[in-house]
């Protein structure tokens, strides 16, 4: 596809909003989810990883104690 | 020993048996099989994209009616194919756990509903935007924008079904019963522009007959296809990863995986 | 059997049992759950003069005329059987034309023509480029031409 030149490009035929708010929106909820995913995935991992600095301490102090 | 207690003692077994696929039912295997898979999937999806996306733009001649504004189709139809597929996957996960009473099937299922919504709205969206400047109308109340309207609302209510009920192997059945109930109206989508008159297009690539697009377009329509399943499973195996982590919080293999996570990141 | 397989069992039978209730209710709404209908069911006497409606159909070659105001098009909308002929005024979709898909939306008069609010275009599922569409063309004619 030959387009000539950017703005040709960019203009898509005169059909510039339908293609690009096509491409646009799916680009940025794909955007949007990997990092909403990466930043939960960080933050379940620190959450675990302080449950075993907790247990460790539950441990210490109450070493009969069942988990739950 | 009753027959169930037999059986789930045999799952165990499977669960723990080094050579069968039932150890990835088993959350630390999930985990560390998972591990390995999601960077993969997501690697090839990106190299898909870029491929795709270039032959979308680049490669792929105009429309010899629609001129440019056709090339929505190479996100549309894509979009439109994993919003299905992933609700029939949805359905599959959960019959699979409600027969083998297997938490990570259920987690599956859980996992893939956000990323079944996100292309279910491309879908809605990006045919929005087609129809316009092509049929003369954002949208039309025919049988197949209908269907994939009930299937934004099917993935909406899984979602939040899901997350209304606190106990989780409630939460897991009753999903799974709402995922195959609503698998039903995947065929509705599908055959829709078949059994009814409709605004909407038939199929242009189908099983049965001749694709009928130039062979660049179509090539171009599937590496982008492929790109949506890697996308797909990268994504809803990280989820599912994570929650298999905040699912098994209190074993210590998990937490030490998290502060294993924490310490490689870290190192970076 | 065992207790995996008759839980298996009983979901696939109810899902079967919900499929079949589902086939039900479709087919016998299948006539109301059409878009549009064509110049032949309206011939048939399918659709009531004076109630909001969509016809849709094939435009019939050569049918396609402007008034005199620059706005009001008729044409005539064609199922091969039989044809409605269609007064509009107002914007026309880009991919409106000649032989091609359109549906239009209104109220059938009593004198037999259809009044359109509305007119979309309805494409068919080919995607080619104008090359490859300009030598089906030739094709076509080619072929026609060895017919006669």
């Amino acid at each position: 596809m030959e387009w000539g030149s950017w703005s040709a490009f960019w203009a898509m035929g005169g059909k510039a909003p339908f293609v690009w708010g096509s491409y646009f929106v799916t680009g940025a909820l794909i955007a949007f989810e990997v990092l909403q995913l990466l930043l939960w995935s960080r933050r379940v991992a620190a959450r675990v990883a302080a449950a075993a600095q907790w247990n460790a301490v539950d441990e210490a102090s109450e070493p009969a104690k069942e988990p739950e | 020993m009753s027959r169930i207690d037999a059986w789930r003692a045999a799952t165990e077994t499977k669960m723990r048996s080094p050579k069968s696929w039932w150890r990835f039912a088993a959350p630390k295997e999930f985990f560390w099989l998972t591990g390995k898979l999601v960077p993969g999937f997501g690697w090839a999806a990106a190299l898909l994209a870029v491929v795709g996306l270039y032959a979308a733009f680049f490669v792929a001649p105009s429309d010899f009616r629609q001129g440019e504004v056709y090339r929505v189709i190479y996100i549309h139809v894509p979009a439109a194919w994993m919003s299905m597929i992933i609700y029939l996957a949805m359905a599959f996960w959960g019959i699979v756990g409600l027969t083998l009473n297997t938490r990570v099937s259920f987690i599956l299922a859980h996992a893939l509903a956000p990323t079944g919504a996100l292309w279910c709205f491309v879908a809605l969206w990006t045919g929005a935007l087609w129809g316009k400047p092509t049929w003369g109308t954002y949208w039309a109340w025919d049988a197949r924008m209908t269907s994939q309207l009930l299937l934004m609302f099917l993935y909406l209510g899984y979602i939040a079904l899901v997350h209304s009920i606190e106990d989780p192997r409630r939460a897991d059945r009753a999903g799974a019963i709402l995922a195959i109930v609503g698998s039903l109206n995947v065929p509705i989508i599908y055959f829709s522009v078949q059994w009814w008159n409709t605004l909407h297009q038939g199929a242009s690539v189908s099983l049965t007959k001749a694709p009928s697009m130039a062979t660049v377009m179509l090539v171009t329509m599937l590496i982008m296809t492929f790109a949506a399943w890697s996308y797909s499973i990268a994504v809803a195996l990280a989820r599912a990863r994570t929650m298999v982590l905040l699912r098994e919080a209190h074993t210590d293999w998990a937490q030490k995986a998290a502060a294993a996570m924490i310490a490689k990141r870290e190192a970076e | 059997m065992s207790p995996r397989q008759k839980r298996l069992s009983l979901i696939l039978l109810g899902l079967a049992l919900l499929a079949s209730a589902v086939a039900l209710v479709l087919s016998a709404f299948r006539d109301n759950l059409v878009f549009f209908v064509t110049p032949s069911e309206i011939a048939q006497g399918k659709a009531q003069a004076g109630r909001y409606f969509r016809v849709g159909g094939l435009v019939e070659a050569g049918s396609i005329q402007r008034g005199p105001d620059g706005i009001t098009v008729t044409f005539r909308i064609t199922d091969t059987a039989h044809a409605l002929p269609v007064v509009y005024r107002g914007a026309l979709p880009d991919l409106f034309g000649e032989n091609q898909g359109a549906v239009a939306e209104g109220v059938l008069r009593p004198d037999g023509v259809f009044e359109a609010k509305k007119v979309l275009a309805k494409h068919d599922e080919t995607y080619m480029p104008p090359e490859a569409s300009h030598a089906v063309d030739q094709a076509q004619r080619a072929a026609q031409s060895l017919k006669e």
